[in-house]
């Protein structure tokens, strides 16, 4: 092992072993051999490097030269001018096709750089648990900039310029939630980080308060010094015990230094943060509802307006924002509002983090330029359906979310391309499904997790959900009737139209999407039994779709 | 799918709760720079202490604070973390996020009801396991999960169940 | 010691540059090893802490100095937790996927004293940090 100097490594992948790359090793070998470099060259077989079009794929290392649509033939220039002498051979490099330039490098290639990490920058690259790694790679130097070299508007106008929106799944302006909340007079005023995770599968809030915290903290300050707060709360899950034991470590920390505390950067400005923790609550992650949970009570959503930002915690006005959209803030003080502008699409602007789950083979949290399309995200990225199978539909914004399917792989998405085609952004939950699955009883799985989270304080949305819940189960057990499916759709509606926050309004979503991509599957259920009225041929007798 | 914890106002206190236990509970009230808005922060503390809230220990909370009884208890029974029932020795967890979900959790969770003989939030006759379904712990690479405290077992598979629970019973010699 | 203006704090960053170098780009004048250990919840949940602990005796066995390890946040490759980074002067950061106890002797006896790192365990990385 020791005399080796330089592996050559040949992709043996399945699209790569059909373009004969076994040939070009056999080749390699023997040239080797024949230039008695065989105890310092070594040939390695490897799996698929995911770029079978340009296949068969040879790669030098440590020299990290990357040739593509290497033939046989090709075999004895690699050893003798890229091996021996250290010669690249041009001709064999990767060309990019819309301008011809010539790409050595792997990471250098478009096809391995479809992700783009803002929020998750420092993730995986740093200690979470000291500050000075964070400080060496840049941290909390957006703050120092704010504080010493900004006014108030003009750190305002930086974020309102980039486009960021809200990345918890509303998608609101951040700026203009500053800005609003900037524009009331009073004392006191307080700023939340919302990480009350709810959506189940999705945990990029999470991962950036494990792996990231400071830059949250510092985040949070920025938007303090903008609204005039001296105080901020982090609303954060019970059940994240590892991401709280880091938050506390890093508070602590940044109050060591001096950033957080009385007069940072020896400034007039004080900031403090507190930590508020949650217990189990998915309705919580609504501003309203989160903002009475941190006063100790029930977390039940109360009518808007006011909004938070005019009378929140306490009555006094409070902005509250994502985990991830803080985690994108110092990003944009440091590097401007201009380039972060420069991702993403018209009206969405930057990157969104997804949890990427269900029956997928890279199963991870990717973080892409809004605008990517899904097929990008599942087939590029994820690496495409588990055991082969084939695609059947894909859940975005959780609970309140829709289906969406192979119809839909082509859509750039952002925040309102997501609504045109029936789901929503959300928190940033993609689970995959293929073939196997039924969609009635993911439709059914959803609602029983809204029908469960209903803090009960509107009708439609405590007993709506109920009854909905009740009539999929009677569907699944195959005693339905279109009866049934008649009443479940005007439910939906009536709920979506009569509740009093975002989770009722939003929970039947599931359901409808299901019912308008996958009709069939519920009409299976009812087929299924012996019943009079038959497919299509049911008329509702009264208004609300029940036989009187 | 959580069941309905009751909690019964007849019946008087019998249960022995330890006395230090509620002095640290008063102690760590005692010391709070404030205690508006920290209802929920106790009764946090009070369950790490206690294991679970009972009517007992609400009262005393309540009382503590010189707020309605009904208003701990309101709390508490809102939020799905707080519960008023004992935990077993072993809290078996199953992750119910839809990343499990949709890779068979719903199974998973049914076999350990008909192993175990109990419903969610439901505690064995010996006193040995909790049966709990959780939302997504995020581990949705390792889907399905069950959790046994903090133990977690990925990728399981309905068979593989009866022997994890089994190696629990036999550390308590119960099999 | 407390940070009183900003530049107090790009004296600090400045101080850091060779760390920044070696762990951005494996550059600079850095002679330590670094091993980075993913301990989010993912990965805990997979063994990461067991594979942290594998790292540490064996290092300190091997009687290997310089060598780092370190605990850092989640890369985001749930499908190959535990994952392990590898920094060494003079070359590209590695990445490894699926690194539970039984292969971290291998990469110590491979990548970390021999220099070449294990072709199977590699994570081919497909981002871009901002």
């Amino acid at each position: 092992m020791e005399g080796i100097r330089t592996h050559i490594l040949v992709c043996g992948g399945t699209g790569c072993m059909a373009s004969e790359s076994e040939k070009v090793i056999k080749n390699l070998g023997l040239i080797l051999k024949a230039r008695e470099y065989k105890e310092e060259v070594k040939i390695v077989q490897t799996g698929c490097f995911g770029f079978c079009e340009q296949g068969p794929i040879v790669k030098i290392e440590p020299d990290d030269v990357f040739y593509v649509r290497v033939s046989p033939k090709d075999a004895k220039d690699i050893i003798d001018e890229h091996v021996i002498k250290g010669r690249i051979v041009e001709r064999l490099l990767y060309k990019e096709p819309s301008n011809e330039n010539t790409i050595n490098k792997q990471e250098d290639i478009p096809f391995y750089k479809k992700q783009l990490r803002i929020a998750l920058r420092n993730c995986g690259l740093i200690n979470p648990e000291d500050i000075y790694e964070y400080i060496a790679l840049g941290g909390y130097e957006a703050l120092g900039k704010a504080l010493t070299e900004m006014t108030k508007d003009a750190v305002l106008d930086e974020v309102k310029k980039s486009g960021l929106r809200g990345r918890g799944g509303g998608g609101f302006p951040t700026g203009l939630k500053w800005e609003i909340t900037k524009k009331q007079e009073s004392d006191v005023k307080f700023i939340i980080c919302n990480a009350d995770e709810g959506d189940p599968g999705a945990f990029m809030d999470r991962s950036i308060l494990e792996g990231d915290p400071h830059a949250v903290l510092e985040a949070m300050a920025i938007g303090a010094y903008v609204i005039g707060a001296d105080k901020g709360i982090i609303y954060i899950r019970a059940e994240y015990p590892l991401a709280i034991e880091r938050l506390n470590i890093a508070l602590k920390q940044a109050r060591d230094v001096g950033l957080l505390g009385k007069n940072i950067f020896g400034t007039n400005f004080n900031f403090d943060i507190d930590i508020k923790f949650g217990a189990g609550a998915f309705v919580c992650g609504e501003e309203t509802a989160l903002i009475n949970s941190c006063e100790g009570k029930r977390g039940e959503p109360n009518y808007k307006p006011p909004y938070p930002a005019e009378k929140g915690y306490w009555g006094h006005p409070t902005c509250v924002n994502n985990v991830e959209t803080f985690a994108n803030i110092t990003a944009i003080i440091n590097r401007g509002a201009q380039w972060f502008a420069s991702i993403g699409t018209e009206k969405s602007k930057g990157t969104k983090v997804f949890a990427l789950a269900g029956k997928i083979n890279n199963v991870g949290l990717v973080e892409v330029p809004m605008g990517i399309t899904l097929r990008e995200i599942i087939y590029d990225i994820g690496g495409g359906i588990q055991g082969g199978r084939k695609f059947k539909a894909l859940q975005t914004g959780g609970p309140s979310g829709g289906v969406l399917t192979e119809d839909n792989l082509d859509t750039k998405i952002d925040y309102d391309s997501l609504i045109e085609i029936g789901s929503m952004m959300g928190s940033g939950g993609m689970i995959v499904m293929d073939e196997k699955d039924n969609m009635v009883n993911i439709a059914k799985f959803y609602l029983e997790f809204t029908m469960d989270e209903s803090c009960g304080r509107c009708t439609p949305c405590r007993i709506g959900t109920k009854r909905m819940y009740e009539i999929l189960n009677k569907i699944t057990s195959k005693k339905g009737t279109m009866a049934d499916l008649d009443a479940l759709k005007q439910l939906c509606y009536m709920i979506k139209d009569s509740s009093l926050c975002g989770l009722g309004q939003t929970a039947p979503n599931p359901v409808i999407s299901t019912m308008k991509h996958f009709w069939h599957e519920y009409l299976a259920f009812i087929k299924d039994v012996d019943h009079p009225q038959g497919e299509g041929k049911y008329v509702p007798k009264n208004k609300i779709g029940i036989k009187s | 799918m959580t069941k309905q914890q009751a909690i019964s106002v007849t019946t008087p206190m019998t249960q022995d709760l330890p006395k230090e236990k509620f002095d640290e509970l008063e102690t760590f009230i005692d010391q709070m720079e404030t205690t508006k808005g920290a209802l929920i922060e106790i009764l946090h503390k009070a369950q790490n202490l206690f294991g679970y809230l009972p009517r007992d220990v609400q009262l005393f909370v309540a009382r503590k604070l010189g707020i309605p009884g009904a208003e701990v208890y309101g709390v508490v029974s809102f939020y799905s973390y707080f519960t008023t029932k004992p935990r077993g020795k072993y809290t078996i967890s199953c992750c119910m996020g839809t990343a499990c979900f949709v890779r068979g959790a719903d199974k998973i969770i049914e076999r350990l009801k008909e192993i175990l003989g109990i419903e969610s939030n439901e505690i064995t006759e010996d006193g040995l396991f909790t049966l709990i379904d959780v939302r997504c712990i995020g581990a949705c690479g390792l889907a399905p999960i069950v959790k046994v405290d903090e133990k977690v077992y990925g990728r399981v598979k309905e068979e593989e169940l009866e022997d994890i629970i089994n190696t629990y019973r036999l550390l308590e010699g119960k099999k | 010691m407390k940070i009183k203006s900003i530049d107090e704090l790009r004296k600090i960053k400045e101080q850091y540059q060779d760390f920044v170098q070696l762990r951005k780009q494996g550059e600079g004048n850095s002679e330590h090893v670094e091993v980075l250990v993913g301990m989010a919840t993912c990965g805990i949940s997979s063994g990461a802490r067991e594979t942290l602990n594998a790292f540490v005796t064996q290092l300190a066995k091997e009687k290997i100095v310089g060598a780092k390890v370190i605990s850092v946040g989640c890369i985001g490759y749930c499908h190959a937790e535990p994952t392990v980074q590898i920094n060494i002067k003079g070359q590209k950061p590695i990445l490894y996927g699926n690194v539970t106890e039984a292969n971290v002797s291998k990469i110590i006896e491979q990548h970390i004293k021999g220099g070449k790192p294990v072709e199977d365990l590699v994570l081919q990385v497909d981002f871009e940090r901002a």
